[in-house]
């Protein structure tokens, strides 16, 4: 396929969207409180939303008849390359906040970057992108400094959150063989480039936050090339599991 | 002024349909009956996200994922606005919830109903959420100021929630024939319980009077369940389903539909907690409140400090 | 365990466009500035209504009682004065 690069690009892109869209979106009804509840339905819905326009194009570029749904439906586990992170179990709401505070930071700078990729549909989604996670990185700061500097409990959780996640930071960076070429053509963005910035916003909320980043901490890779914790598994068998079902129904 | 004198003031506000605001001056019966009104509405509300919101991360296509979480999310802002109204009436959420977890106060019989297949979500936005509406437009215009703009927001907004049910229905209807049987025991499951939320008939119905003479509420339950089934049957008949009774007839004198008679004893033994899923609705409520403690006390603390640090 | 703790409640006005001004809408639970203000744009500006938000602590607004209605806004009942179809002006003028 001649674009088989991009479209694999586009997959790493929508499959975390869609995932951790997904996780959050398991939060509906269990919400700490009815305002915060709303709160993350709506960074679900852009995260599915985003995730669904880059299943479209991925479906156009793969030029195969397969349609968003398809992708999202009817692959399988090892097909999956959404990031490590993004995949994590819901947790208490600390894990919660820290699983989409990294992410955030990471979308940042990455949409930040993307906006200059020459090709213009990812430029355009890049763009819608960037002005969402503006918000949703300042709605997940926020939580960061307050449970962060709030009661000893939450602080405790928070930090203990952080330790548990903080092996699946590396991996957000990972990039294959093929979005090195992209890299080169000037569409992709190239991770490497974004990490000072990741680094350094992370920090700075940490430090707000009261919190001490870990390290030296052993990083957890693969989800580039499909290779994934178990948790991924049942969130498909749970999400594709009526799709599947009925595999000649429309919806 | 003397209580009688107040309490013609507020008989004659009623009567020239003027609304009646936060600081006026009503007897208590009537902010009591408000209270137990609203915060049942709102209620039915939050516990109204448990039965779709199970279905959010099942649901089969990424569109209907979408339309699906951001229903849902509506109900939470419609619990939340009718929240507000109510503590309007000197009465805090703390305490509203409170009534809710320990049950003192309740909420609509039919969340306490499973819903078990994807055609479930297509039925409630069709059948629940219709007889919710009947319910809320003529609320629009109830006596309460508060509550009345509550209601005119959330009408506006639920426009959507019954057409997304419906298309539910219509596609699944239309669909392969498992589908199609998969509509119809969908609709055979909720058909009488969604006949249940306007509750009991009106000889038996011990808030009604107090509620129309107070101009709360501006139909009667059987009225607005009358309505209900006229606007339903053609609704169901242009999409092939078949209403599951056998009593359901045209009435040319009354121009209107004649049919059967719920289950009210049913209908009493949910309310009464013995629901396939009361349990579990209060449990998922309880769970979330009680696990979301430490984080509010978080945001109180964190707001604490910033507070003497300013001072 | 402390006492639960919902929020203070707070008052939202919506600017639905440019130039207009802000007008409420309903209100949010939060704990503070931060969010109640973004509590306020979660709840209510969904379907795009607003493009700017004040949220104002519910306990903080002053508001006159049913019983000022008399003595507040009935003595403007009789300044016909202050508008302009009081005045008497030659027929023909215009821009006036």
């Amino acid at each position: 396929m001649k674009n088989e690069g991009l479209f694999n690009y586009l997959l790493r892109l929508a499959d975390t969207n869609l995932i951790l869209g997904h996780r959050l979106s398991e939060w509906c009804g269990h919400a700490p409180y009815l305002e915060e509840d709303i709160a993350m339905a709506n960074i679900a819905l852009d995260m599915i939303g985003q995730a669904n326009a880059l299943f479209q194009y991925a479906a156009k570029t793969e030029a195969k008849g397969r349609t968003e749904d398809d992708l999202a439906y009817m692959r399988n586990e090892r097909e999956f390359v959404n990031t490590l992170l993004s995949e994590q179990p819901n947790g208490d709401f600390a894990m919660t906040i820290v699983r989409q505070f990294l992410s955030d930071v990471f979308d940042f700078h990455f949409y930040e970057s993307l906006k200059s990729s020459k090709d213009e549909m990812l430029s355009a989604l890049a763009v819608k992108g960037h002005k969402e996670v503006t918000y949703h990185l300042r709605h997940t700061t926020a939580w960061m400094e307050r449970l962060g500097d709030g009661t000893e409990e939450s602080h405790s959780r928070l930090q203990k959150a952080l330790n548990e996640l903080w092996c699946y930071t590396d991996d957000l960076f990972e990039l294959n063989e093929g979005d090195k070429r992209l890299v080169k053509e000037g569409i992709a963005v190239d991770p490497a480039s974004i990490q000072n910035a990741w680094i350094k916003t992370v920090d700075d909320v940490l430090a707000k936050a009261k919190l001490v980043k870990p390290a030296g901490v052993w990083q957890q890779k693969g989800s580039r090339e499909g290779i994934h914790s178990e948790h991924l598994g049942f969130l498909l068998a749970e999400m594709q599991h009526l799709h599947r079902a009925y595999p000649q129904a429309q919806w | 002024m003397d209580t009688n004198q107040l309490e013609q003031n507020f008989d004659a506000k009623l009567a020239r349909n003027e609304s009646i605001e936060p600081k006026d001056w009503m007897p208590d019966n009537y902010r009591k009956h408000l209270i137990r009104q609203i915060s049942q509405h709102a209620h039915s509300e939050i516990v109204g996200m448990l039965p779709e919101g199970n279905w959010i991360t099942r649901a089969p296509s990424l569109r209907r994922k979408m339309v699906l979480l951001a229903k849902v999310q509506d109900e939470g802002g419609h619990g939340l606005y009718l929240y507000s109204a109510a503590e309007t009436l000197n009465i805090s959420r703390e305490e509203l919830i409170d009534q809710l977890l320990t049950g003192k106060a309740k909420y609509s019989s039919i969340f306490n109903y499973p819903s078990l297949t994807w055609a479930d979500i297509g039925a409630i936005g069709w059948l629940v959420d219709g007889a919710a509406i009947m319910n809320q437009v003529m609320l629009q215009r109830t006596s309460y100021g508060p509550y009345a703009r509550a209601m005119v927001r959330i009408c506006k907004e639920e426009s959507f929630h019954q057409r997304q049910g419906y298309e539910i229905m219509t596609v699944l209807a239309k669909g392969t024939a498992e589908q199609k049987a998969m509509a119809q025991d969908a609709l055979n499951r909720w058909w009488w319980p969604s006949l249940m939320m306007f509750g009991p008939p009106d000889e038996k119905s011990p808030n009604t009077a107090n509620a129309i003479k107070w101009k709360i509420k501006r139909e009667t339950n059987d009225e607005l369940r009358q309505k209900f089934v006229n606007q339903t049957f053609p609704q169901a008949d242009i999409i092939g389903l078949k209403l599951p009774d056998p009593d359901l007839k045209w009435n040319e004198s009354k121009g209107g539909f004649d049919f059967g008679t719920p289950n009210w004893e049913e209908f009493y033994n949910i309310i009464a907690g013995n629901g396939p899923c009361n349990k579990a609705r209060i449990s998922a409520r309880t769970k979330a409140h009680n696990e979301g403690a430490w984080v509010r006390e978080a945001a109180n603390a964190y707001a604490e400090k910033k507070k003497a640090v300013l001072a | 365990m402390a006492q639960d703790n919902q929020g203070m409640l707070w008052e939202v006005f919506i600017q639905t466009k440019p130039g207009q001004p802000h007008r409420h809408c309903g209100s949010v639970h939060g704990h503070d500035r931060e969010l109640a203000l973004q509590n306020a744009r979660d709840v209510y500006t969904r379907r795009n209504e607003g493009t700017n938000l004040w949220v104002v602590p519910s306990n903080l607004i002053v508001a006159s009682s049913p019983e000022d209605i008399g003595p507040f806004f009935e003595p403007a009942n009789d300044k016909v004065y202050r508008h302009p179809t009081f005045y008497t002006i030659p027929e023909g003028i215009t821009h006036m």
